[in-house]
């Protein structure tokens, strides 16, 4: 395989809590290649935010990131001097959030959000064509005229696509993209979606899409990761994963998903809670909601090969059936 | 901001000066003790003649009368003479008035120069021992009493150490021809900047003195919203976008955090106007506020009168001024 353009060794991420230190994000492992497109699944506080904000180096004190790797385009990003990581982010690795409303700030003009990125990278172009022609580009009508509006000026699906122009504006070669659709409606949601699969094909550019809804990774990302609890539980090819699941708690996602083939198909939500972050022990995290829970369990269980490209944490990965 | 908000403004500005006429008014007529047996007191007039005075000065005519008079003599800017200046109030307003003006303007000026700093710093650094300092800080400053903070001042930088001077605003050698009645600029339009500089040393002290406790307020304010604003995804974003620092920090916080600190501002500035009473008097500073505190002392009422209704007219335009500011800052308050 080529050299991954980010690669993540045993990420540990804490955060301080009156009844001790929280992992958000614990031991996980991952690579994302040029050009690719990752699905990131987990529900909330299952650490896939905090491992990216970690790679942004973007995590709020007095969370900080503990130990292990993370290597972007080749730079350990851990050692990098806080002004060079600077001019990483937007350049090299870009972010894209949830909710454009609350991403934007309500009293700078778009155009300015948009000048102000190209500006801090030293763009090489003429500031404000350049931004005409990204919000043209992710398909802002008559977008010269609009430079001057603020974000409460635009329409909500609008307002996505600006942050992602923004987000775009210095050709990042990956996107981190945050629950980018998960506000949106369904319409808006495809054509975003569209321009991220469009930008991905035109420029190479890599997308780590963080989501809870497996539909849209099944769609739109070959390969997806599945994460629990502040770890790596799954990961490999999408249309194999969520066929043939290698972890009980992957199964667990898709038999709560409704299909479409089969709409009277029951639904299983998973039982139980994620564990408490701050109080685990050093076995399997999903063991207390597991039906496949046996006394090996509560040793720790590393991510291992089950399959072709595919990894699972699950020490009766090969008993799993879909 | 709108059009129907200006002229909402614009409407009550009549109103709150009606409203402090009547105050300014009523204070006189309802003060315990005669004016007529104040005035005549030690001059064994008879009654006749305390009568005679009495309808002289319109006293004898029915209340309600006494204070139409009084507002239409007002309305065109006719306040009566002070006493002990034996001249047109509005006069020594006039004169008085830019003194006090430059001062509380400087005031305001230290003010943000330290408060937004510091409550920017302490709202990144929260919970820092830098934080918990300042908070510490400006609790002292917020009730520290103007007059004592002002003479502690005077005792370490004049008489002690001799740097700066005490009182008045310039000395005579450093006199230039008043044309604003501002002297910083009045020094600088003359060419003279040895007596600008002479000018701001009189003017240190007293703006400081003034200065310092709003400060303490503001930057309260500047650090509570900045810790709201800077936990707000637009930060995040911004920070993402790989802005520099200072930039994530002085324009797209700040300019939100601004929004509330932008009211505290406008109360301040009248509180500054207020509080420019007692520093003037203990700096013996030639300004409205010293000389509104001498007629109180000396019954001079015309001018306190005129003065109050003046402190009125500036608190509506003042807060008419953080209405606008605060629709620059807001473009979702824009028409």
């Amino acid at each position: 395989m080529r050299e991954p353009l980010l690669r993540v060794r045993n990420l540990r991420t804490v955060f301080p809590t009156r009844r001790g230190p929280l992992a958000a994000a614990d031991g996980v492992d991952f690579d994302i290649a040029a050009g690719e497109a990752l699905g990131v699944v987990g529900e909330s506080g299952s650490g896939k935010s905090v491992t990216f904000l970690s790679v942004l180096g973007l995590v709020r004190p007095p969370g900080r990131i503990e130990a292990g790797e993370i290597e972007l385009d080749g730079q350990d990003l851990r050692t990098l001097p806080p002004a060079a990581l600077r001019s990483l982010r937007g350049r090299t690795v870009a972010l894209a959030m949830q909710d454009a409303l609350s991403a934007l700030n309500p009293s700078l003009a778009i155009g300015t959000q948009v000048t102000e990125t190209l500006r801090a990278h030293a763009i090489p172009v003429d500031p404000r064509t350049e931004a005409v022609r990204l919000l043209t580009r992710v398909g802002i009508p008559d977008a010269a005229r609009r430079l001057g509006d603020y974000p409460h000026q635009f329409s909500g699906g609008m307002r996505q696509r600006a942050m992602i122009a923004i987000a775009l504006a210095a050709r990042p070669r990956l996107l981190v993209a945050d629950e980018p659709t998960t506000a949106l409606d369904v319409t808006i949601r495809a054509q975003v979606l569209d321009l991220l699969d469009e930008l991905r094909a035109e420029s190479g550019l890599a997308v780590a899409m963080i989501t809870h809804d497996l539909a849209v990774v099944a769609e739109r990302c070959p390969r997806v990761m599945v994460m629990y609890a502040g770890q790596v539980v799954e990961s490999g090819p999408t249309a194999e994963v969520i066929a043939h699941p290698r972890h009980p708690y992957t199964r667990g996602l898709t038999e709560s998903l409704p299909s479409l083939d089969d709409p009277d198909r029951v639904l299983h939500p998973i039982p139980g809670q994620v564990p408490d972050l701050a109080a685990l022990d050093a076995g399997c995290r999903f063991r207390n909601r597991c039906v496949m829970a046996v006394a090996g369990c509560a040793q720790p269980v590393p991510l291992l090969p089950a399959g072709e490209g595919r990894l699972s944490r699950c020490i009766r990965a090969a008993e799993v059936t879909p | 901001m709108s059009f129907p908000r200006v002229l909402e403004r614009l409407v009550q500005l009549p109103v709150v000066l009606f409203g402090v006429s009547l105050v300014v008014f009523l204070m006189i007529t309802l003060t315990p003790g005669d004016p007529v047996e104040i005035m005549l007191a030690d001059q064994r007039a008879t009654e006749e003649q305390a009568a005679m005075l009495r309808a002289d000065l319109g006293l004898d005519r029915p209340l309600v009368e006494r204070y139409l008079v009084f507002l239409g003599n007002a309305v065109t800017g006719d306040f009566g003479l002070s006493f002990f200046h034996r001249r047109p109030v509005i006069e020594v307003i006039a004169e008085r008035l830019p003194a006090t003006i430059e001062l509380t303007l400087v005031a305001l000026l230290i003010a943000l120069l330290v408060a937004v700093p510091l409550g920017v710093a302490a709202a990144v650094r929260r919970d820092s021992w830098l934080d918990r300092g300042l908070s510490a800080l400006s609790l002292f400053g917020v009730s520290l009493p103007g007059f004592w903070f002002g003479i502690l001042l005077i005792l370490l930088f004049a008489v002690q150490l001799g740097l700066l001077p005490v009182g008045g605003r310039i000395p005579f050698d450093a006199e230039v021809p008043r044309l604003t009645g501002f002297l910083l600029l009045d020094t600088l339009a003359a060419g003279r900047p040895d007596a600008f500089l002479r000018a701001l040393s009189h003017l240190l002290l007293p703006a400081v003195t003034l200065g310092l406790p709003a400060a303490a307020l503001l930057a309260r304010v500047i650090r509570s919203s900045m810790v709201e604003v800077l936990a707000a995804d637009y930060v995040l974003f911004a920070e993402a976008k790989g802005l520099p620092r200072r930039r994530v920090l002085y324009v797209h916080a700040l300019k939100n955090a601004l929004i509330p600190a932008v009211t505290v501002l406008a109360i301040e500035m009248g509180q500054l106007l207020g509080g420019s009473m007692i520093v003037e008097t203990v700096f013996g500073w030639p300004g409205l506020g010293r000389v509104v505190v001498e007629s109180i002392f000396a019954r001079n009422y015309p001018l306190v009168q005129a003065a109050v209704l003046l402190y009125a007219v500036i608190y509506v335009l003042l807060n008419f001024c953080a209405d606008l500011l605060y629709a620059a800052l807001n473009p979702k308050v824009r028409l």
